[in-house]
């Protein structure tokens, strides 16, 4: 990976995170509503495999999707819009933060049924298998979503027909407030795969150039074999799971130990290490970024509510 | 004109707008090598082959989740779930998935998807194979629901509903594959959302669809032989709901029953009273009655099944009722 592409993903990831930031402030002040479930903590993640993918790549995701709108390229600004259900939202402000998407960046939600994106997403894979093309679709989820029917059948009707998806276990350890462990009856997710006879792996998600790099084998094996690939990306979220938890399932020491393996911190040191950047050079990313984060606020708050005519839009395609 | 069943007119449908359209496929439990378990798609898998011609896992979460997938990204699935009654395990994706994706990202994409599904009591299938749950999935905005009560209207409802950029649940009934009509000749296609009246009278208005029609139109006739002449709405599109024949119709006769199959309760026939109570209060002469599905889970014998499904005298009661 050359230095632009690095100095991009250093630039995404510290965009996530201070998007959010600003986005849970706004929460607080009741300025978003309904549910919020922030990223924070697992930026490398998604960071990471979508440096991965070629444009005409698919992305389907849960509801834990700012971080990888912004990897797909939708601008801080409609992103911002959206979780102030504005008109300028790329969801034009009825789906709110579990619900962005924007195809034209082939990012297809942001779904809020946990594990109800699956067989969705070989479905995309089955319309590009019908087609005759070699898009692969990437599916990514968290560990609470391997325990649904839904993931057991999409998986395999996808080694069974030969579907081209990127499965993503992002395992962040903790289903809501269950640890994944009491809820799962193998811990490591990508065991499960084993089951359909499908290839796997496992890599530490807190590492970009680690994901990175995994996540480039994964797609490659896809693109030439013609077969899906499960790959589970070990990771932590430093916040609660939505806005409203209370968290009593985990101490703080154990939150804290994992801060300590902040991603950002560590491909700062590993930018650093290799000279790529300075400490200089990428304090002046954050700065760029906190301006960009503050333009995305004022455009948001200046943008239009949806007018009264959007209540009955796009319910059907045709009249 | 040429006189066919049920099952050849849908199958016929299937067949043309495969072979109109190269992004039409079929997907579903047996639909392929088997031929389908009702024969609708016999000899497809040979014609068009596995790629369009899928037979799935009996997993109906990957069928109908899958076939909203190859949807928004420009394919035209249809998929067959082997009875409506298995739609319950997939129905995320019915009620919760295919309806809402559209509005919930700001019209960005579409769900050009068939559903097509049996249902219907009479076969002595026991409780859980039986229903008649239309009026659940009528429930939600988003979603068209088909019921065709005709050859025709199934063969051309079939094809506008292939051809439709929504997500189209559309319900066969179990006992009526054999029904045989006039169907005809060539291209054509019925519009969805759109009533008809298929039996002209002016004494009162029997409102109904699907196998409720095929009811209806022997109680009609019977109710002639005593100088009774009901005039018949199908409505054909449960969602969305076309009220316009239904209102001309009981404006004229000024007296209404609804036939259906499924459970009176939260029914069907629920809906049509309350928009014409709402609608021409002022039109009503007389109480306006329901005639459905006793409310009991369908049993398998024989007799006692036939007691909980509504009956040819039923309709006739119901309908000397309203014009006492």
């Amino acid at each position: 990976m050359d230095k632009e592409n690095l100095i991009q993903m250093y630039y995404e990831m510290v965009l996530i995170r201070r998007l959010e930031e600003r986005g849970a402030e706004l929460y607080q002040q009741g300025k978003i509503g309904g549910f919020m479930h922030l990223y924070i903590g697992q930026e490398a993640v998604s960071t990471g495999l979508i440096a991965a993918r070629e444009p005409r790549d698919r992305v389907i995701t849960a509801y834990r999707d700012h971080g990888v709108a912004i990897n797909c390229g939708i601008s801080a600004n409609e992103v911002m819009a959206e979780l102030l259900g504005k008109s300028t939202g790329m969801s034009k402000g009825k789906g709110g933060s579990m619900h962005m998407a924007d195809t034209s960046k082939n990012m297809w939600g942001g779904h809020a049924i946990v594990g109800g994106h699956l067989p969705i997403a070989a479905g995309f894979a089955i319309g590009d298998q019908y087609a005759g093309n070699d898009n692969i679709t990437i599916c990514m989820f968290g560990d609470g979503a391997t325990n649904i029917g839904y993931f057991h059948e999409a998986l395999n009707l996808a080694k069974t027909w030969n579907l081209r998806v990127l499965w993503v276990c992002e395992n962040n350890q903790y289903g809501m407030g269950t640890a994944v462990d009491r809820a799962s009856a193998v811990s490591e997710i990508r065991q499960k795969a084993e089951g359909y006879g499908m290839k796997n792996s496992r890599v530490d998600g807190m590492d970009v150039v680690k994901v990175h790099e995994a996540a480039a084998e994964a797609l490659k094996y896809i693109r030439t074999e013609g077969k899906p690939y499960l790959l589970e990306i070990m990771t932590y979220r430093f916040r609660g799971h939505s806005m409203g938890d209370p968290e009593r399932y985990r101490t703080q020491d154990e939150v804290k130990k994992w801060q300590e393996d902040d991603p950002i911190g560590i491909f700062r040191a590993y930018l650093a290490k290799k000279k790529i950047a300075l400490g200089n050079d990428l304090d002046g990313i954050d700065a760029q970024v906190e301006t960009e984060v503050q333009k995305a606020v004022e455009f948001a708050e200046a943008s239009p509510e949806p007018g009264m005519d959007q209540l009955f839009a796009d319910i059907y395609a045709e009249n | 004109m040429a006189r066919i069943t049920m099952r050849e007119a849908i199958s016929q449908a299937l067949m043309e707008e495969m072979d109109r359209d190269p992004a039409v496929f079929i997907l579903g439990e047996e639909v392929g090598v088997w031929g389908g378990t009702y024969a609708v798609t016999k000899g497809f898998y040979d014609k068009y082959g596995p790629e369009r011609v899928k037979d799935t896992p009996i997993a109906e979460n990957a069928i109908i989740g899958g076939a909203i997938g190859a949807a928004m990204v420009g394919q035209r699935p249809i998929a067959e779930l082997m009875t409506i009654n298995f739609g319950f395990s997939a129905m995320d994706y019915i009620v919760n998935q295919a309806p809402k994706l559209r509005y919930m990202f700001g019209g960005q994409f579409s769900v050009p998807m068939v559903i097509r599904a049996v249902g219907g009591g009479g076969r002595q299938l026991g409780a859980t194979h039986s229903q008649t749950p239309d009026a659940i999935f009528a429930h939600f905005p988003g979603l068209v629901v088909v019921s065709p009560g005709t050859p025709a209207d199934a063969k051309g409802l079939l094809k506008s509903a292939i051809r439709s950029n929504d997500p189209v649940l559309f319900l066969e009934h179990a006992t009526m594959y054999q029904v045989r009509g006039e169907v005809p000749d060539g291209e054509y296609t019925i519009p969805l959302g759109k009533s008809t009246i298929q039996r002209p009278g002016k004494d009162l208005t029997i409102v109904t669809y699907c196998k409720g029609l095929e009811l209806s139109m022997k109680a009609a006739e019977d109710l002639a032989k005593e100088g009774i002449e009901a005039e018949i709405v199908d409505l054909r599109t449960l969602r969305p709901l076309d009220m316009e024949p239904v209102l001309e119709s009981f404006k004229k006769t000024n007296r209404a029953i609804v036939v259906e199959e499924g459970w009176k309760s939260y029914g069907v026939g629920a809906e049509i009273v309350s928009r014409i109570y709402e609608q021409a209060f002022d039109y009503v002469d007389a109480p306006i009655l329901r005639v459905a599905q006793k409310e009991v889970p369908l049993p398998y014998n024989r007799n006692l099944e036939q007691a909980a499904l509504p009956q040819v005298p039923d309709i006739i009661a119901a309908a000397k009722e309203v014009l006492k």
